[in-house]
């Protein structure tokens, strides 16, 4: 006699079927990523080579890296201005610190990833203990880390860097294509923070607070805490791209990481990650970098000047952003 | 005067709280006995979330204590509260629309596999799901996969799984407020009977409702709160739902009441 709440239809066959097949949000960015291959495929013979993939690869291995805590960050529905700008200082500390300080090269590692994990800390106090909002934060330390960067360097590029700095830029073959250490690096850590973000509470409770923060808190959850170990540690991994970027370009300079924000933030929405938080898949991340990637290069190859390539990720990220937008209106 | 009564699962002396010069709670007091459904009633902004929020360890109040099973408690978050077995359905649905019903329901207390991947923090997702399962198909809510996120669910569903949340894990006492309010009738009615199998399991039941016929319907006991306080405690068996009223707001002073009106 009780009456049930109302059931849901039995799972049919294509249910089951697509429950096993990767989820939709990640076979969009699938197909940007091969269209966008295709065409430019079409329109210079130099783009399908091995050797192109190597710089391919190289090139997103950095942003790449960048664009895995800039996920983090969006999945609790903040956002990090900051990232290409604390990337950048940790490379510059590094640097100055191997080559003009004669630091020891791996404790001057050290202190460039500190700097920038201190910088991704403070981000996450200033959030979560004077409650401001992350846009307003990160666009802060933005600028700070940035100056700070300019002075300490006097705007100067450090060359002649010790082999230490340089590992990850080194190469071995995979067939045609060469591939650094840096992007073997990087694919494990984009592996690590997958099983983490899938498989772990810490990581569902990243999506949870991303969903619904005031209800994870009163699950027992201690969100303020979460956030700020989310953005220390997207600092963190600013700090490994910073040695990232050293590796490949061989100097330290003071100019870089200007295109890494919102490259970041492309990268993480075409890889379907909600910038309203709470959903998206970090998988889907590195094809989003990918896709960015197979742009600029493609772009540069069909000798599109810069500004114009500035234009189109701008265009780019506009319309990932309103498809996120409308599809969580439909929803 | 009174006959000695058993001693109170959750009980409250003098509750304060302050937002500002806004006084949600000025000196309330509350009792839940075992066994029953106790309803709070009370006009918008008479401090029954407030209430029911300091009871749960949502709020820390400025004054006044809270006993559970006699002994003092303090409370400073919700989790100390549901250490101690005391869950809550907010007002507010508490759940994460994106997320499977089973993590929903496991929110904050995801068993962990074994082995190396248990050691690595990998959660038991089969237990998870069989475990979900089994709580809802326990209490009646035909769900049939524990993989659909909560956003896909109608309104009565989602309730279901609130509740089921709390059900699943309290071992002392269940606290709702308004879980029918942005319901229709059907899915109101099918929410009240989930209360009542909670409370059949023994669980005490704390409902906060405005919606009359459903507290006249269901309750053990009618907390009736105003402007902070405790105005009353009445038996919906011997107080007519106007008389109720009228003491909710005002109109009648509960020293109007017959005696056996009062619980
Ligand atoms: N976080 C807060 N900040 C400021 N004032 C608050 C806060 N929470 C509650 N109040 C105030 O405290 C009083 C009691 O609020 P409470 O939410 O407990 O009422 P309620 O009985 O649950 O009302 P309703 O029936 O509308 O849910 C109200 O005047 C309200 O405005
Ligand atoms: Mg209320």
């Amino acid at each position: 006699m009780l009456p049930d709440l109302a059931t849901v239809p039995p799972t049919s066959i294509r249910g089951r079927l697509l429950a096993h097949l990767p989820p939709v949000a990640t076979l969009g960015p699938l197909l940007a990523l091969f269209l966008a291959g295709a065409f430019f495929t079409s329109q210079t013979d130099r783009f399908l080579s091995g050797s192109n993939f190597s710089l391919i690869l190289q090139q997103v291995m950095v942003v790449g890296v960048v664009a895995i805590g800039q996920t983090l960050v969006i999945l609790t529905a903040g956002i990090d201005l900051s990232c290409g700008m604390l990337m950048s200082i940790g490379s510059i500390v590094m640097t100055k610190l191997a080559v003009d300080s004669e630091m020891n090269p791996y404790l001057a590692i050290l202190c460039g990833l500190l700097v920038s994990t201190a910088f991704g800390f403070l981000n996450g106090a200033l959030i979560t203990r004077v409650k401001l909002p992350a846009f307003i934060v990160t666009l802060g330390t933005l600028n700070i880390a940035f100056a700070i960067t300019q002075i300490y360097s006097k705007s100067q590029t450090v060359s002649g860097l010790p082999e230490a700095l340089e590992f990850f830029g080194r190469t071995f073959r995979v067939g045609q294509t060469a591939v650094t250490y840096g992007t073997v690096l990087m694919l494990i850590m984009y592996l690590v923070a997958w099983f983490v973000l899938r498989d772990t509470a810490p990581g569902r409770h990243v999506y949870a607070l991303g969903n619904n923060a005031e209800a994870t808190r009163l699950m027992g959850i201690d969100t303020a805490r979460m956030l700020l170990v989310v953005y220390t540690l997207a600092g963190f991994v600013y700090g490994i791209a910073a040695l990232l970027l050293v590796a490949r370009t061989g100097v330290g300079d003071p100019q870089a990481g200007q295109t890494d924000n919102l490259d970041s933030i492309t990268a993480v929405v075409l890889g379907g990650t909600s910038l309203f938080g709470g959903r998206g898949n970090i998988l889907g991340t590195l094809l989003g970098a990918l896709i960015v990637g197979v742009f600029r290069n493609g772009l540069t190859l069909m000798g599109v000047a810069s500004v114009y390539q500035i234009l189109i990720t701008g265009i780019l990220v506009i319309l990932a952003v309103t498809t996120d937008q409308l599809s969580r209106r439909k929803g | 005067m009174t006959e000695p009564r058993p001693t109170p699962i959750l009980e409250a002396r003098g509750l304060v709280k302050r937002y500002g010069h806004v006084t949600a709670l000025d000196g309330a007091d509350f009792q839940l006995l075992a066994g029953e459904i106790l309803a709070v009633i009370g006009d918008n902004g008479a401090g029954k979330s407030t209430l029911i929020k300091a009871l749960a360890g949502a709020i820390i109040p400025d004054a006044g204590e809270i006993l559970l099973d006699g002994k003092p408690v303090r409370f400073h978050s919700p989790l100390d509260a549901r250490r101690q077995g005391i869950e809550t359905v907010y007002q507010d649905l508490a759940v994460a629309p994106a997320m499977s019903i089973a993590e929903n329901l496991f929110l904050g207390r995801e068993p962990k596999r074994t082995g190396l991947l248990g050691w690595l923090g990998a959660l038991d997702k089969k237990k998870m799901l069989a475990e979900a399962m089994r709580h809802m198909q326990s209490l009646k809510i035909g769900i049939r996969s524990m993989k659909q996120a909560v956003e896909t669910l109608s309104g009565g569903q989602r309730q279901g799984v609130a509740v089921a949340r709390s059900a699943a894990f309290a071992r002392h006492v269940v606290i709702m407020d308004e879980p029918t309010a942005a319901l229709g009738v059907k899915e109101g009615n099918m929410v009240l009977e989930l209360i009542r199998r909670v409370r059949d399991r023994g669980l005490p039941v704390i409902l906060i409702s405005h919606n009359m016929p459903h507290v006249f319907e269901i309750a053990d006991r009618i907390h009736i709160a105003r402007l902070g306080k405790r105005a009353a405690v009445v038996n919906p068996k011997h107080i007519s739902m106007s008389d109720t009223v009228a003491v909710m707001t005002g109109a009648k002073r509960p020293e109007e009441l017959p005696a056996q009106a009062l619980a």
